[in-house]
């Protein structure tokens, strides 16, 4: 497939791709049309996926996410930029009639809970707390890198949410809720530490569209999936598992998501056009008043996937001292230090306490007590 | 009575008390950057009159608006003199890296400062057609003319573009400090070039962590040894403890076995081997990344380099650039993420070798590469030349002096804009959201913060570039610790009809009676009043 790629794209322009030639006398920049390199102004990709809801009923909610997740993979992102947040184990639930799948259509055609699923936030991780704490990056020193959101000015990053919500709310684990002004001034913080370059904010629960209403941080675009007032509904039951196994937003997202390859030229008009009202019953909405560029010129790769910018070396340092032979230190016996071991009175201590305690006794009482004792 | 003061403080929050007035004067960033530049003119290039007026020292100042609260200064401080005794004697040396030796070896020029030498044109030290020459440390030899007459106005007059273009080499440019404050100026003013220079290199960061990966997919046909430790002593190492005052760096090294790259090279019948087109690069990266590990303790910056060694079966492999070129190096990089050559060995063993064939690999090669690649992503730019200059090589630092005060200067600025930007936008934040506790250890390293930026501009303003780049370094990382601080999240938003929601049914019913019986006491006075009154009449 990849030779086949090659070819088409030769046959095409490639306006994604800038390779740049620097060298120390003439400076030349080759730029595709459109210099898609400077455009988009970004460097690296992020994704944050969060599903809010626990309990075996709410296993479309998990499947979502972890449907936007296999296309993440799949177009690029490595799982060291995505924090995937899953509030519950579908997979390993007692009553998964499957153990260790998650499916995303029925007949149990697509498993997306493969061998490679890393989740970075599990069960009551999953807080309000821990997720503005993920995006805003105030999180405790012992975080690992596996748990931060590491991005910086050239960051592109994908927030996906999905859970129950209602007009203003996003209920997380049916016992605390982030509200939408939360939410902004979660992104306004972000902004102001410049740890995004642009955001897209994708979210499927029902009232999905009041979750955006209070933005106001710039370089945000926002999806959502049914508006104010809106529910949005599930997909399709699957008799066998015996729960709905996807919404119907995301499912009909990931049929867009699976048509797009990392060197695809949709943009995000098209992905404003994924499930109509007569698909998803619900009106999806979005907003675009606060992102700069004009949604048409966005490509979903430069959400979705990762593409690199590259830029091929054309310079190389002489080299001409000779290695310096590292002496390895012998390989040193790592000294254990002596255990630690809880005090104890001395041996012999004790009794003699209890010697001690015995004759005051039968000093003040008399001695005729001691036939009691033996 | 009691009541309600109580309540009000003990559902206040603590506040520790911040410097908001400093703050608010960081807001307003006005950064002078000042530099001492010397002038040697060397003999036969002033005539006797001229060098009568000599020694001289002029100021020129030069300011520019950033955008409505970042304003720029530039103060360069020239002192021109004529060349000592000794200076003559190094200056005769048959070559040009003798002479910048010797030099060097005269006065050691403090960090920031440029020396220019001016020789005579008719000198045979510099190669034809080459005006300036740059050398390793902070000396650079511009090709004068034969003694002019007029006045030393005059031919300081004539000297001055020169100069300048040097310094814009050597030291920092314009544009190199505005890409720098580009946390400030947020809007694309800046060229094209700048623009990619400043997407490639990392932000200043306090520290970075630097991975040599060596991927091998075919283990049964290449036995490979690479001996990355003394390799990274000789020839990484110089240059990272050069690089100590700018940031941290730790480095460490991996082998992968039967890693393999995500695209299919095509063979190519006129060049006898495989080839990755250009287009093809870009989606190489990721799906090896996905096997490469990392530091999990450190939340740096990494910068990955990796050398591949094609399989026997996809063996040689070239990269071709966009004209279908061949790549010398062939190697390529990735802006803000690292460095990918591809070492081929076909042509170290023949058909019939036993596999697997040991091979070592030619370290100092592959360190060339990563080294060029390492300058690029952490922020040495490569100049943009202009016709004339010839620039002598690193040598074994891997970075001139010169170029590490570039770094410098850029550097130090762009600290302080970080941390000037946090810092306003931390008490911005606390200031718009009444609700976060301030615990005293934030307050204490804000304070500190502001103490370390106020320091660092005042130390620019003096021209004392190492303390300015240490103060601007403990700048940012209070302000981090400050901005990035656990407890800034504690207090969850309350709407305010949630906050109605509770208070009304608690306080409603028990002020009910208290109101009744306000109203009831207001009675009595007015009727005890009327009573009175009645009984004075």
């Amino acid at each position: 497939t990849w030779s086949w790629l090659a070819l088409s794209r030769s046959a095409l322009d490639s306006l994604f791709l800038c390779v740049s030639h620097f060298g120390s006398v003439s400076l030349c920049l080759c730029l595709g049309k459109a210099g898609q390199f400077f455009s988009s102004g970004h460097t690296n990709n992020w994704a944050v996926l969060v599903c809010t809801s626990r309990f075996w009923f709410n296993y479309r909610h998990v499947a979502n996410t972890l449907s936007v997740y296999r296309s993440v993979k799949r177009l690029g992102i490595p799982d060291s930029h995505i924090v995937l947040m899953l509030a519950d184990d579908m997979a390993c639930n007692h009553r998964n009639p499957k153990p260790a799948t998650v499916f995303s259509h029925k007949n149990m055609e697509l498993n997306v809970y493969g061998d490679d699923v890393e989740v970075d936030y599990r069960g009551y991780e999953v807080t309000v707390e821990n997720f503005l704490r993920v995006l805003t990056g105030r999180l405790p020193p012992s975080t690992p890198r596996s748990k931060r959101l590491l991005s910086d000015d050239r960051s592109n990053v994908l927030i996906y949410l999905t859970g129950h919500g209602g007009n203003g709310f996003l209920k997380f684990q049916d016992s605390e809720e982030i509200s939408n002004v939360e939410l902004a001034d979660a992104f306004e913080q972000m902004w102001q530490k410049r740890r995004y370059n642009e955001v897209l904010f994708i979210i499927d629960t029902c009232q999905g569209a009041s979750m955006y209403e209070r933005f106001y941080s710039p370089n945000l675009l926002a999806l959502a999936s049914s508006q104010v007032g809106e529910d949005s509904l599930s997909h399709q039951p699957d008799l066998a598992i015996g729960v709905h196994l996807m919404d119907r937003y995301t499912f009909y997202l990931l049929e867009f998501l699976e048509d797009i390859h990392p060197a695809s030229q949709a943009n995000m008009k098209d992905l404003f056009k994924v499930c109509p009202k007569s698909q998803c019953v619900s009106t999806p909405g979005h907003r675009t008043d606060l992102f700069q560029r004009d949604p048409g010129s966005v490509l979903i790769t430069d959400f979705f996937g990762s593409v690199r910018k590259v830029e091929i070396t054309m310079e190389s340092v002489n080299l001409t001292s000779p290695i310096v032979l590292v002496p390895h230190p012998p390989t040193s016996i790592f000294l254990q230090k002596p255990k630690q071991r809880d005090w104890h009175p001395p041996d012999g201590f004790i009794l003699g306490l209890w010697t001690l305690i015995i004759l005051i006794f039968f000093k003040t009482y008399g001695i005729k007590h001691l036939k009691h004792i033996f | 009575m009691v009541g309600i003061p109580l309540w009000w403080k003990t559902t206040e929050t603590y506040r520790a008390w911040l410097p908001y007035s400093q703050i608010r004067e960081l807001d307003s960033l006005q950064l002078q950057l000042s530099m001492e530049v010397e002038v040697v003119f060397s003999r036969g290039t002033l005539t006797p009159e001229q060098q009568k007026k000599v020694p001289l020292s002029q100021i020129r100042e030069e300011q520019h608006q950033v955008n409505e609260n970042t304003r720029l200064k530039y103060r360069y401080e020239t002192k021109y003199r004529t060349a000592t005794v000794m200076e003559e004697d190094a200056l005769g040396q048959p070559s040009t890296e003798d002479a910048d030796l010797s030099l060097h070896r005269l006065s050691e020029s403090p960090c920031g400062s440029v020396v220019m030498y001016v020789i005579p044109q008719s000198s045979t030290l510099l190669p034809e057609g080459v005006k300036v020459y740059v050398g390793q440390r902070r000396t650079a030899l511009l090709r004068g003319w034969e003694a002019l007459g007029g006045t030393l106005k005059e031919v300081l007059a004539v000297l001055e573009p020169q100069v300048e273009q040097v310094l814009r080499t050597m030291s920092f440019s314009h544009s190199d400090i505005t890409a720098a404050l580009g946390d400030r100026i947020r809007g694309s003013r800046l060229s094209r070039e700048s623009l990619a220079d400043s997407m490639r290199a990392f932000k200043s960061s306090p520290g970075y962590e630097i991975t040599f990966s060596l991927l091998n997919p075919d283990p049964q046909s290449h036995s490979l040894h690479w001996d990355i430790e003394g390799a990274v002593q000789t020839y990484i190492q110089p240059l990272l403890d050069k690089l100590a005052p700018v940031a941290n760096h730790s480095v460490d090294s991996q082998i992968l076995y039967y890693a393999v790259l995500g695209v299919k090279p095509r063979f190519n019948r006129e060049l006898s081997a495989y080839t990755l087109s250009a287009e093809s690069l870009a989606h190489v990266i990721n799906p090896i990344e996905a096997k490469l590990g990392s530091n999990a303790a450190s939340s740096n910056p990494v910068l990955n380099f990796l050398l591949y060694v094609p399989d026997a079966h996809h063996a040689p492999l070239l990269i071709q650039d966009q004209g279908k070129r061949e790549v010398p190096s062939n190697a390529f990089h990735s802006p803000r993420w690292g460095g990918i050559m591809v070492y081929n060995v076909k042509d170290q063993y023949g058909p019939e070798a036993e596999v697997p064939v040991y091979i070592n690999i030619d370290m100092a090669r592959v360190m060339g590469v990563f080294l060029s690649q390492l300058r690029l992503m952490l922020g040495v730019q490569p100049t943009h030349l202009a016709p004339g200059f010839l620039l002598q090589s690193p040598g074994s630092a891997g970075l001139t002096d010169w170029e590490l005060d570039r770094l410098q200067w850029t550097r130090s600025v762009e600290n302080v804009a970080m941390a000037s930007t946090t810092i306003t936008s931390l008490a911005q934040l606390l200031n718009q959201i009444g609700n976060i506790v301030i615990n005293d250890n934030i307050a204490q390293q804000v304070s500190s913060a502001v103490t370390s930026l106020q320091a660092a501009v005042a130390e620019l303003e003096a021209g004392n570039l190492a303390f300015a780049l240490q103060y601007s370094r403990e700048a940012i990382l209070a302000s981090e610790r400050a901005f990035f601080d656990p407890s800034l999240l504690h207090l969850l938003y309350f709407p305010d009809d949630q906050k109605f929601a509770i208070y009304i049914p608690l306080f409603l019913p028990m002020c009910v009676p208290i109101l009744l019986s306000l109203l009831k006491m207001l009675g009595e006075i007015r009727r005890s009043r009327a009573e009175r009154r009645a009984k004075k009449d």
